[in-house]
């Protein structure tokens, strides 16, 4: 056996799993896709008393769009159905071009959004996009719930804002405006390993076709997801060209602290984090104008 | 640490099996060690090297990051499933056999469950996909080519 010993409940309805959660606080933990979670647990670098099981929880999984043009996807939606479903790469173009970078197939089938936010893993992709769409994540429990906003809710590595008897529920992101485009880039070193460094990007451009909005956030760039705040504010108002895109990239490289790691130096990192900027920048600007 | 065991009822290859299994049981010890079907191959049990791959519910999955008590009342297909005889071998395999694509054979459990799903869903597949729903599944010895060439036979071979 890999995993120390455990209990493990399949949870019959979100009650049940947060009573649980409540009742063993930091001792039990969520499992959905397990994707992240069992490998700690094989090397028993996670040793849970138990595990509430809520993949059996449908209603928890699903993505749809509010009266008020955001999309909201549940925590227990597999990266396989954002993969599969047409609408994604419509309102959400970002995350469509940085599924690909997820791991592996066989992970993406098991893997879920509200999983991998919850692990939060400064080399994942998906904490880094949520920060750069500064989307919401609703956090439950017995006493109630409440809105986190991405920004707010990575706090360290592996670190989130949920209490110990709080469950992440639901991610709230905005749908992609007019006139906006967005792309995300990665280097690694195998397709499917973690990023050295990743960027995400989303501009919006005004009917002059200067810089309305900029958001750059990175992974892999910090104790957590990255969000480039003087780049970002840097380029609204101009007409984005090669010296904004390159003081931008510059901007961007100040901004970071990437750890640096036996195949990437913290330097190869920075250079990773310009290049992968500036390109990002000028083929968002690129759709945003088609 | 206390442990506590689950009674599952479990569809391996169209055959139910009922057993009871302590928490802690990964997917890939129950196949091996419960069911005796040791076709499922584990390699690095943390979820890198694709050996263990199953099809459950009809998606690729690695069995290493799962647990046997989360198979309850699930539908598994291993290796195991892929010939429709003892006498003859499933197109994937023939391929495999045909093109070389393997040698210590280690991986090609994994490599053929994940491909069977791929093929199911993808029959004309470039090689540039073939490459990419491969990139999960680590294989030491063929430089991969050659599995390449199996799978583009073999998609052929099922298109009929």
């Amino acid at each position: 056996m890999k995993p120390a010993p455990f209990r493990y409940v399949a949870a019959r309805s979100i009650e049940e799993a947060l009573q649980l959660k409540a009742e063993y606080g930091d001792e039990a933990r969520f499992l959905a896709g397990g994707q992240s979670l069992v490998p700690t647990m094989n090397f028993r670098l996670t040793q849970p008393a138990m595990l509430i099981d809520i993949n059996p929880l449908a209603e928890l999984a699903g993505v749809k769009i509010d009266a008020a043009e955001r999309v909201r996807i549940g925590a227990l939606t597999r990266y396989r159905n954002l993969e599969r479903d047409p609408a994604t790469e419509r309102n959400l173009p970002l995350i469509h071009e940085a599924l690909p970078h997820i791991a592996h197939p066989q992970i993406r089938n098991r893997g879920t959004i509200g999983g991998n936010l919850a692990h939060a893993d400064p080399a994942s992709e998906m904490p880094a996009i949520v920060v750069t769409l500064a989307g919401r994540l609703r956090a439950q429990s017995m006493k109630g719930e409440r809105w986190i906003a991405a920004a707010d809710f990575f706090v360290g590595a592996l670190s989130t804002a949920l209490e110990p008897d709080e469950m992440l529920t639901e991610v709230e992101l905005p749908v992609a405006p007019l006139r906006s485009g967005a792309c995300f880039m990665e280097v690694s070193r195998r397709r499917g390993d973690f990023a050295i460094i990743g960027v995400a990007c989303t501009l919006r451009l005004d009917e002059q076709g200067r810089c309305a909005e900029a958001r750059i956030g990175l992974c892999n760039a910090g104790d957590g997801p990255v969000f480039a705040t003087d780049a970002s504010e840097f380029l609204v108002g101009r007409k984005i060209g090669a010296t904004e895109i390159e003081e931008a990239a510059e901007l961007v490289q100040n901004a970071i602290d990437p750890g640096g790691s036996i195949h990437a130096s913290k330097e190869f990192q920075r250079h990773i984090a310009g290049v992968l900027t500036a390109r990002a920048l000028a083929t968002a600007n690129e759709r945003a104008r088609a | 640490m206390s442990t506590d065991s689950h009674e599952i009822t479990v569809t391996v290859n169209g055959t139910s099996y009922r057993r009871t299994v302590e928490s802690r049981l990964l997917l890939s010890d129950f196949l091996r060690h419960d069911l005796l079907l040791a076709g499922t191959h584990v390699g690095c049990e943390h979820g890198v090297c694709g050996a263990c791959t199953v099809i459950f519910d009809g998606a690729a999955v690695r069995s290493c990051l799962m647990f046997a008590a989360q198979a309850d009342g699930h539908a598994i297909m291993t290796v195991e499933g892929l010939a429709p005889d003892r006498e003859h071998l499933h197109p994937l395999q023939e391929s495999m056999r045909d093109c070389h694509g393997l040698q210590c054979g280690y991986c090609t459990p994994g490599i053929l469950m994940t491909m069977k799903v791929f093929l199911d869903e993808t029959p004309s597949p470039d090689k540039a996909q073939i490459r990419e729903a491969l990139s999960g599944n680590l294989c030491r010895c063929t430089g991969y080519q050659h599995i390449v060439d199996a799978m583009q036979l073999a998609a052929e071979r099922l298109r009929g």
